[in-house]
């Protein structure tokens, strides 16, 4: 299954290879060019003897996780976050360590020698380490080389009522809608962007769109389902089954109002469930491509996720097939009635 | 000129952020009129003022390489005129605790020596002592009257620490701005150890302006010299009590070669190989989002840059003694020399494959 | 001049909503440039035909504000902010959504001001359910602060004075400038308010020689103020550094000349805080000079922010006397 592949995949920022590797082997022949730019996006095009708007799709193959810092005399691993991660959720997970994927615990000072006041403040990342189990530094480098990245080990699958559960959905799932599309046959010059970095600074959708200067582009993102405890309603951002989540602005951007009335009568003519994102925090790479040379239209697309940069996140299928059905709708709708902006 | 004295000449020069000329100048001669002339093409100085040196290569479209280091310190900036005394603000970032009792020179119409003061112990409240004294609490005293500091002195004058460099044992020195002349003096080393060599790759050494302002001349000469390759030159922090060992490097052990993000896993590679080609002593730190470096502006410039970071131990960094190991910038030199003699047409065509 | 300023600061326009404010602008100045164009991000350019110096000039037409998020199932509406907000400026204030909808804004139970987040702030617009709200209101939806202008002789006050202070002083200066020697592309920018955004796109299309913004800067003039230089009726202010830019050497001293010899007051400007347009406009493609010429400003992104006519009109001056020296960097 597509999605559980690319969830299990390792993508941490910068070192997103497996990903790009995976994605390129399976569109190649489904695309008219493809390459990879010098900061590792991998870009397809399928623009052969089309004309009309350039539309630019992107999706982000990194994922949040570690890095290898230091390796201390006992051959433990001294590690830093890469992305945005609450590091409360690190101890007492697995993880793999570096591309040859070396297995290893986050491990923490057992509750019995604890003092109780301890147990109140969370760990930070300076107080954790990574054990794969070397008896001493040097027997660790046999393994793990400072700089390598590390990522859960969380085995991605169907979940409860058809959800679907695992690691790096954001953005792993808009990688999937975008592989889907792929499968398409549109009239129009597409370009899809599977970008890096996104999670330390949208550094790969900056460079992405500078080169492609598309007429549009489409960020498909996860974003945070917040249809949680202890969260009110008007607080949940997105609701998990509720359809794609529409944005309307964040700390990034503000997507023309134009765009959005498209994009959601597009949804309702086709009858295809939508929310809007209820929410104006986080940000995305449709900011850098928004403000690219001289100015970009974008517009952000989302599935909704659960316990996002978490090691266990969770979507519903049903968005993610609607989500897909959402853009083709647009894509379509542009074919015929041109660019909405 | 012994490189030693280069860097006496430039950690003494003035040169805050966004007022970089008279340091620029050591530079500017030293390339148009000095020992540098004759290695390099051409000295251009961009709008921002960047300073590029360029060297040519070989062949019709050689491969271009954008070496940069930052000529810029971090400063003082007059904010208000208050009954003769100067209020003020940074010009980049200043740790508040190192200012109290430091002697300035406030470059007003003419070169002013000022002290920020500091309260006498006895004039204190009790318990006044265990907090810090905030910036906007202190005020410089030039000694003059008012109607004279406000005659030689105007709301934005630049102000800089009065610091001369020294020696320490070892051939170790301490001055101010060592973050990042030290940088800009091992880019000069390299030019000079390239001298006699006829390189393929064309090399484009930019003194960058800005940096402790948010990497903002790196940003524009990235832009519009929109290189195949770029390596920042920059300084990391030096072992000293408080650090721990995986974030702190040794002084005189060599430079230290990064890896993370914002570098690209085969100039890495590369950087490490030539290191052992020259049989250079090196060290590697791993870092997430260096934003403090020029590597991380030129990353992302136009479609994309190959970018690396080689970075010189530095104790103290943004006090007045930031403290160094001359070998550490010479070694610096010779592998940033031995890099760019490596990079060949085939190895750029492969930064798109991996 | 008052009357500018008080029909520019009526108009409801926080950043991606400048709809309005450009229409306006657009009226204004038809009879007065060489051409009108709107880019793609929505920025105004009103270019004029004067020598071979390419001169950005950039006010931004964008306000604070605030933007739906969420309707609840009583009608009240939960907000985000555009642009720099403080939870205790947007207490009890009203506000104005574009279609002329007016709602108040309330707050949670509180016991202590700095429990004051904007995450317990609400918008009441008199709905008594979700279904009411909704035919008025719609997510995404965008207010700004509701607030008269008010005439004080010397100083005025209104909202959005940051930066309709600013348009107007370019609008002014369009019209009174007489033999341009630059071309002068006069760029009323959108999405300051959240990062400068307008001015980036919009000078890398024109790509100019020299970047010159006008906006508001803060004041040291008030009771136990902050420490800056900068008072109210002193002149124009001409910026030496804030977070976003250290103004080029050349550019301070053209524009201080120039104030010098046209008898123009001004004031340097250092400001420890905030950013303009001219920060975006210096980092475009390979680096352009920048400066900016500030009028200085009270009680900044607050319902009333107060300025000096004085300073307005040396501002103007200053700027028709650069748009007319010919410029070389």
């Amino acid at each position: 299954m597509l999605l559980k592949e690319l969830s299990e995949l390792h993508g941490v920022s910068s070192g997103e290879t497996a990903v790009r590797h995976y994605i390129r082997d399976r569109i190649q022949s489904r695309v008219d060019r493809i390459e990879t730019d010098r900061l590792g996006n991998l870009i397809a095009h399928r623009d052969q003897g089309k004309k009309g708007p350039r539309v630019m799709l992107s999706a982000h193959m990194d994922e949040v996780g570690l890095m290898v810092v230091g390796i201390d005399a006992s051959g433990l691993l001294k590690i830093k976050t890469v992305g945005g991660i609450d590091e409360r959720v690190l101890i007492s997970k697995r993880v793999l360590v570096g591309p040859r994927r070396i297995p290893g615990v986050i491990g923490a000072k057992p509750i019995h020698l604890q003092e109780k006041e301890e147990r109140e403040r969370p760990v930070k990342t300076t107080g954790l380490f990574v054990d794969i189990g070397a008896t001493d530094r040097s027997d660790a480098e046999k393994d793990v080389k400072i700089g390598d990245l590390i990522a859960f080990d969380v085995e991605a699958g169907p979940f409860g009522d058809g959800l679907f559960k695992g690691k790096a959905l954001d953005d792993r799932v808009g990688c999937a809608v975008l592989m889907n599309l792929l499968e398409n046959e549109y009239d129009l010059p597409l370009a899809y962007a599977f970008t890096v970095q996104e999670e330390v600074g949208l550094r790969g959708a900056t460079v992405a769109a500078f080169g492609l200067n598309p007429d549009l582009a489409l960020v498909v993102e996860a974003t945070s389902a917040g249809d949680v405890p202890p969260l009110k309603k008007h607080q949940a951002s997105t609701r998990l089954g509720a359809g794609p989540a529409i944005s309307f602005m964040d700390r990034s951007v503000i997507v023309n109002p134009a765009l959005i009335q498209r994009l959601a009568a597009v949804a309702e003519e086709a009858g295809i469930p939508y929310q809007f994102r209820e929410s104006t925090t986080g940000g995305t790479e449709a900011g850098v491509i928004n403000r690219t040379r001289s100015g970009i239209p974008v517009a952000v697309i989302s599935v909704p996720c659960r316990y996002i940069h978490a090691p266990v996140g969770i979507i519903s299928l049903n968005d993610f097939t609607q989500t897909v059905k959402l853009i083709d709708a647009f894509l379509r709708d542009i074919e015929q009635r041109g660019l909405p902006v | 000129m012994p490189i030693a004295t280069l860097l006496h000449d430039l950690s003494n020069a003035v040169g805050p952020s966004g007022r970089e000329d008279r340091a620029a100048q050591i530079i500017t001669d030293f390339f148009t009129s000095g020992e540098g002339r004759p290695w390099i093409s051409n000295l251009h100085r961009d709008r921002l003022g960047n300073i590029i040196l360029r060297k040519t290569g070989r062949g019709e479209q050689p491969p271009r390489i954008m070496l940069a280091a930052h000529l810029d310190e971090i400063g003082l900036i007059v904010t208000a005129l208050e009954d003769g005394f100067i209020r003020f603000s940074t010009i980049g970032g200043i740790d508040q605790r190192v200012l109290l009792g430091q002697e300035v020179i406030v470059h007003g119409r003419e070169d002013l020596p000022g002290v920020i003061g500091a309260k006498p112990p006895h004039l204190q409240q009790a318990g006044e002592g265990n907090n810090a004294v905030k910036i906007e609490d202190m005020t410089i005293d030039l000694g003059l009257s008012p109607e004279r500091t406000a005659a030689l002195v105007r709301v934005g004058d630049p102000i800089t620490i009065k610091r001369r460099c020294c020696a320490l044992k070892n051939s170790f020195y301490a001055g101010k701005a060592m973050d990042d002349r030290a940088g800009v003096v091992a880019l000069v080393d390299c030019l000079r150890r390239l001298k006699d060599f006829n390189h393929e790759a064309e090399v484009l050494a930019v003194i960058t302006v800005q940096e402790e302002l948010g990497v903002r001349g790196a940003i524009v000469s990235a832009y519009g010299l929109n290189p195949d390759i770029g390596l920042a030159v920059d300084v990391t922090h030096g072992e000293m009590p408080g650090l721990a060992d995986y974030e702190a490097f040794k002084l005189g052990q060599g430079p230290v070669i990064v890896t993370g993000p914002p570098v690209h896993p085969l100039i890495f590679d590369k950087l490490k190989a030539a290191a052992e080609t020259g049989k250079i002593k090196y060290q590697v730190e791993a870092t997430v989002t260096p934003r403090g470096t020029d590597a991380y502006a030129i990353q992302i410039a136009q479609a994309g840059v190959a970018s690396g970071l080689v970075c010189i131990p530095l104790r103290y960094m943004h006090t007045s003694v930031e403290t160094l190991a001359l070998d550490d910038l010479k070694e610096t030199g010779r592998l940033l020399a031995e890099f760019i003699m490596q990079i060949d047409h085939a190895f750029v065509e492969g930064l798109k494959c991996y | 001049m008052k009357d500018l300023l008080q029909r520019l600061t009526s108009i409801p326009g926080p950043s991606g909503r400048e709809d309005q404010v450009r229409a306006f602008i657009q009226a204004e100045l038809e009879d007065y440039c060489d051409e009108l164009t709107v880019d793609t991000m929505g920025n105004l350019i009103a270019f004029k035909r004067g020598g071979k110096t390419k001169l950005q000039f950039a006010a931004h037409m964008d306000e604070i504000g605030v933007i739906v998020t969420a309707i609840d199932e009583q009608g009240f509406l939960r907000f985000g902010k555009i642009g720099g907000i403080r939870p205790h400026r947007l207490y009890a204030q009203r506000v104005r959504f574009q279609n002329g909808t007016v709602g108040v804004i309330g707050a949670e139970k509180i016991d202590d001001l700095k429990e004051l987040t904007l995450e317990k702030l609400y918008i009441d617009i008199g709905a008594t359910s979700a279904a009411e709200a909704k035919t008025k209101v719609s997510v995404g939806d965008i207010a700004a602060f509701d607030h008269e202008f008010v005439d004080l002789g010397q100083r005025v006050v209104a909202k959005a004075l940051d930066d309709r202070v600013g348009c107007a002083v370019l609008i002014e200066a369009l019209k009174r400038v007489s033999k341009p020697q630059n071309d002068l592309y006069c760029t009323f920018t959108v999405q300051e308010e959240v990062g400068l955004r307008g001015a980036k796109t919009a000078a890398f299309g024109i790509e100019p020689d020299l970047g010159i913004a006008l906006d508001v800067t803060g004041t040291g003039d008030t009771p136990e103020a902050p420490k800056l230089a900068m008072k109210l009726g002193q002149g124009a202010a001409i910026k030496i550094k804030d977070v976003s830019l250290i103004t080029h050497p050349q550019v301070k001293e053209l524009l201080s000349t120039l104030a010098e010899q046209n008898g123009i007051p001004y004031q340097f400007e250092v400001l420890p805080f905030g950013g303009t347009d001219a920060g975006a406009i210096q980092l475009t493609k390979a680096g352009i000079p920048a400066g900016v010429i500030s009028i200085p400003c009270r009680y900044l992104h607050s319902p009333s922010e107060m300025v000096d006519l004085n300073d307005v009109e040396a501002a103007v001056r200053l700027v028709v006397a650069t748009m007319e020296h010919p410029v070389t960097l």
